[in-house]
């Protein structure tokens, strides 16, 4: 026995009592046991990651625990890196998740959810294990499920639940049948369908079916990281989950997406040719861009944190796809960069982005409220979470010192760089995908300002703002441990150096080492840039330290003197006057209109005796998700109208019913006898 | 690498960026004054200011939190750090080896997203109003400095600054290559925006339907306002340091000799003077746009800069 098969153990384990603490407790004290024991699932995934990660590897099959295939389990680093983060999301969301449900706080205290999310949590630790088709189909199938029922948990609350579980349900099942399609293929043309028989089978494989294979396994998989044009289900299926869901499902669920293109893309197929990762990449940048432009526009606080998912998952499918192009250009060192510089931005948005959903979970619990227009001013009354949401926002914006900037700082190097390989492909790609990056990174201050400036600062606009209260200390203790860790990423990324690059070895792609690492210093091999947020940091606190001090030696009162707001001469604004998120993101709407197509309505209703008086102006503002409108709605009212058409085929007559049936079979019996 | 002359050059070209910024603006009002037929305040002046403004009195407006009691200071150690990694006078200094463009490019973002909060923080109409604007020409910026960036680091092939100049100096041909000349076009229009000048941000207007960064700071008195003053001149000096730093690197001292620092001062007050000067005659003649048009200006400087990382790629016979 290794630590990574113990801990596997412990996790599953902890994943089964969980589920019948869940079931079997009372009310009382079924929140502290499920959450502990769910907090266990966590920690054992970070064990085995972290133990993955120093280079063991661990292997088992149980042929006998299935029926037909049995399961098979193998870690590497590649799966280690993503054990690791999904176990570090689960044990402080757990934490978290304790305090949330603990002041009988909804239905996410009741019995369905608290046996469902340690298995979900388990589900999201073990589907990186997964070493045979079958194993990991049935996994993955899990986590949609056991996901899916944690998004329903608060559907009696609200109508929009239910409307947003059905979309995650039917998009989740298309993927997983995408998937499976793909897959099957795969394991039919290789010969084995253990990922062992895969790898060894690649190149059995006509160079048209490795694409379909791709092609096939890519589409399930950017659907399930919310990538665009497959994002539909996310910004709603997020923010109406109860919010220590939420934060899985966005920290760590959309991960696995990720995961499974490495590991199909370089690691089974082989890395294969260019346009697949030009598709990628492709897919990568308009997700960032598109999903960070919905981001700036939204109201509703945890439908902005859902959107900026898609722009930070979008990131990460920039480097994966730059790292395959690399490859295919003959430049494995670069192409190892770009990946460990998509893995790095996969562990830092889990950090920031968890402890953005549970500060987002706070704020909802204190005010009932997640309408940024209507919230404001909750610096004042709960420090802390406002503090903490400021740490993730940094992390958002991609900003020094924040965390999300080192992993973006790498990725704009490896792209800069890769100017150097040879090709057209490159020369027109790379620059634009800059571009991309650096538009998405605008936007997402403009987002990130807005949310943390509106929802958190000047004052409060409604009475539910008006009465909030810092939550629990279990909550601030949860979202403490995240906040810890975006700390630690943000100064000391060195210490992943050596780990991320096992991983990248481990997905077949380079063995070259992308960096050299120490505590201080993120430093490039092949070229020589070097980033030493330690330093910065430092650096950033003696020049605040010597602002300060200036300002201190020449001023000659030292005494603050509270006074009124000046508001050039206007008196005391009530918090009505305060921009709202829909005045602040207005001019964006505005340069981006043709883009986003928002629906604008003005409704002026005059006073009866006079139509130069007016009554009442009424204005509504709408932005839909176009892809949404243009792609969805017409495949949706296409489907309606086959149906309602196949309706008449159903007559309630028994007789044509056996008909069809006789019909059907000789129709069968023809088919094989033309085929034969 | 903790050479004293290293520490010696990184503190002189803090120093003078410091003691400079408010001179430059002094110059630059001047130069105003008299294209305008006017006497002018002298070139003092924003000293004088910074003085009066600092021996007030403290004033924390209700209603407002620690964002906007930070933001002063957080503009100003921005331009501190940025005046210490940019090699404006030397590439042998203790910084030089962190100054990276792209750290350089956010450093400077974070002083504006900090100040947009403190606009917000206040709760006015005015504060949200700025800050809405500010960031919005923050996030169309972003795209032109860093394929302007891409496109000056290409031929060095590093994003390091003391790198880029060390290799401009030594290749006076890449100076003049049409990629070059392109991306300095594209980083000169962003300058205009990023510091809040003319066309794009009126520094000297106080109506509510033009200012962006007045509306901001609207609300800040005493010794804050003396930080946000000195630290929007700060701004303003080292991004055209910047600018002159890779358009004409001449006179940067890249060893570690005495004179070659002195002179490279020298150079580098009459250079951004100069660019100061030319900018204020040139804002004599120019309107400010409406807030709706900036993005075409932007987007033109964006086209720019694609064209300079696209020549760069295909004129080097790759």
């Amino acid at each position: 026995m290794n630590t990574i098969s113990t801990a596997l153990a412990v996790s599953g384990a902890g994943a089964l009592t969980g589920a019948a603490a869940g079931l079997g407790l009372p009310a009382r004290i079924r929140s502290w046991i499920a959450g502990a024991l769910t907090a266990v699932v966590g920690a054992a995934g970070l064990a085995a990651g972290a133990s993955a990660l120093t280079g063991r590897t661990w292997s088992a099959s149980f042929p006998s625990l299935l029926p037909l295939a049995g399961v098979r389990l193998r870690v590497d680093a590649l799966s280690g890196l993503f054990m690791a983060v999904a176990g570090a999301v689960v044990v402080a969301v757990a934490v978290y998740g304790i305090g949330y449900a603990r002041g009988g706080h909804g239905p996410v205290a009741s019995r369905p959810a608290q046996a469902v999310l340690p298995l979900f949590a388990a589900t999201l630790v073990l589907v990186p294990a997964a070493s045979s088709v079958s194993t990991f189909l049935l996994l993955w199938e899990l986590m949609a499920l056991t996901s899916l029922l944690l998004v329903l948990v608060e559907h009696a609350e609200r109508s929009t639940v239910r409307s947003a579980g059905i979309w995650y349900a039917v998009m989740t099942h298309l993927g997983l049948v995408l998937l499976l399609t793909g897959l099957a293929l795969f394991a039919a043309k290789a010969g084995g369908e253990s990922f062992d028989a895969l790898r060894a089978g690649a190149h059995l494989l006509s160079p048209t079916v490795r694409g379909l294979v791709f092609v096939l396994c890519f589409a399930a998989f950017a659907s399930k990281a919310g990538a665009v044009p497959l994002h539909a289900w996310l910004p709603r299926a997020h923010p109406e989950a109860p919010s220590q869901v939420s934060a899985l499902m966005s920290a760590a669920m959309v991960n696995l997406g990720v995961y499974g293109t490495v590991r199909v893309g370089f690691d089974l197929l082989g890395a294969g040719s260019r346009w697949w990762w030009l598709t990628v990449l492709v897919t990568g940048a308009a997700s960032a861009v598109y999903g960070i432009l919905q981001a700036t526009l939204a109201t509703d606080l945890k439908r902005l944190l859902a959107y900026s998912t898609c722009e930070n998952l979008g990131l990460v499918f920039v480097g994966v796809g730059a790292a395959g192009l690399f490859h295919a250009g003959g430049d494995p060192a670069l192409a190892g960069l770009a990946l460990a510089a998509a893995l790095l931005h996969v562990v830092n948005h889990a950090g920031f982005k968890a402890l953005g959903f549970t500060a987002a979970g706070s704020v909802l619990r204190a005010t009932g409220e997640r309408n940024l227009d209507r919230l404001g001013g909750l610096r004042a009354k709960m420090p802390a979470t406002a503090s903490l949401f400021a740490l993730a926002a940094l992390g958002a914006v991609a900003l020094p010192p924040g965390n999300g900037f080192v992993s973006e700082w790498l990725l704009l190097q490896s792209l800069i760089h890769g100017l150097a390989v040879p090709g057209l492909t490159t020369a027109i790609v790379l620059p634009l995908a800059v571009a991309a990056i650096a538009l998405s990174a605008g936007l997402a201050a403009a987002a990130f300002v807005k949310a943390l400036g509106v929802g958190f600062f000047a004052r409060p606009r409604s009475p539910q703002a008006t009465g909030a209260t810092e939550s629990p200390a279990l909550m601030l203790t949860g979202m403490g441990l995240l906040a810890a860790a975006c700390a630690a990423l943000a100064l000391v990324p060195g210490v992943l150096a050596d780990p991320l690059a096992r991983a990248v070895a481990a997905s077949r792609l380079t063995g070259i080492p992308p960096l050299t690492g120490g505590e201080l210093r993120l430093r490039l091999t092949d070229t020589s840039a070097a980033y030493a947020p330690l330093w910065l940091a430092a650096a950033l606190v003696v020049s605040l330290v010597l602002a300060g001090a200036g300002q201190r030696a020449w001023r000659r009162r030292s005494r603050r003197r509270a006074a009124k707001l000046w508001d050039c001469g206007g008196g005391q604004p009530t918090p009505r006057m305060a921009y709202t998120a829909t005045s602040f993101a207005e001019p964006l709407q505005r340069v981006f209109d043709d883009v986003l197509a928002p629906e604008q309505d003005v409704n002026v209703t005059h006073v009866r005796e006079s139509i130069y008086l007016v009554e009442r102006v009424r204005y509504t503002n709408r932005v839909p998700d176009r892809i949404e409108h243009r792609l969805y709605t017409p495949l949706l009212a296409l489907f309606a109208e086959v149906g309602s058409r196949a309706r008449r085929l159903a007559a309630g007559s028994v007789h044509v019913y056996l008909g069809y049936g006789f019909v059907g079979v000789v129709a069968l019996l023809g088919v094989l006898t033309v085929l034969k | 690498m903790l050479s004293g002359f290293g520490v010696v050059t990184l503190v002189a070209q803090v120093l003078l960026v410091v003691a400079g910024a408010p001179l430059l603006t002094g110059v630059m009002r001047q130069v105003r004054a008299y294209l305008e037929g006017r006497a002018g305040a002298g070139v003092l002046q924003p000293w004088r200011d910074v003085r009066k403004l600092l021996r007030k009195e403290p004033i924390t407006p209700t209603g407002t939190g620690p964002a906007f009691r930070a933001a002063p200071l957080v503009l100003v150690a921005t331009g501190l750090l940025v005046a210490a990694l940019v090699p404006l006078a030397g590439t042998v200094s203790p910084a030089a080896s962190h100054g990276d463009l792209i750290v350089v490019v956010a450093l400077l973002a974070l002083g504006t997203v900090t100040l947009a909060l403190a606009g917000l923080d206040t709760g006015t109409a005015f504060g949200g109003m700025g800050a809405s604007r500010e960031m919005t020409i923050a996030a169309l910026v972003e795209p032109t400095i860093l394929l302007s960036v891409l496109a000056l680091s290409m031929p060095s092939g590093s994003t390091s600054l003391a790198a880029i100049v060390t290799g401009r100096i030594d290749e006076p041909a890449r100076l003049a290559s049409p990629s070059s000349l392109l991306a300095l076009v594209a980083l000169a229009v962003v300058t205009l925006a990023e510091a809040g000048r003319l066309p794009v941000d009126n520094p000297s207007t106080h109506l509510e339907l033009t200012m962006v960064h007045e509306a901001m700071v609207l609300e800040y008195a005493g010794p804050d306002l003396a930080l946000i003053e000195l630290g929007a001149q700060l701004r303003l000096t080292v991004l055209l340091g910047l600018l002159a730093t890779l358009a004409v690197p001449w006179g940067i001292a890249t060893t570690t000799s005495w004179p070659a620092l002195l002179l490279a001062l020298v150079l580098l007050t009459i250079k951004v003077t100069a660019l100061g000067a030319g900018l204020a005659a040139a804002e004599v003649s120019w309107a400010k746009v409406r807030l709706f048009r900036v993005p075409e200006l932007l987007a033109g400087s964006f086209l720019l800069a694609l064209l300079a990382v696209t020549a760069s790629y295909f004129l080097s016979g790759a």
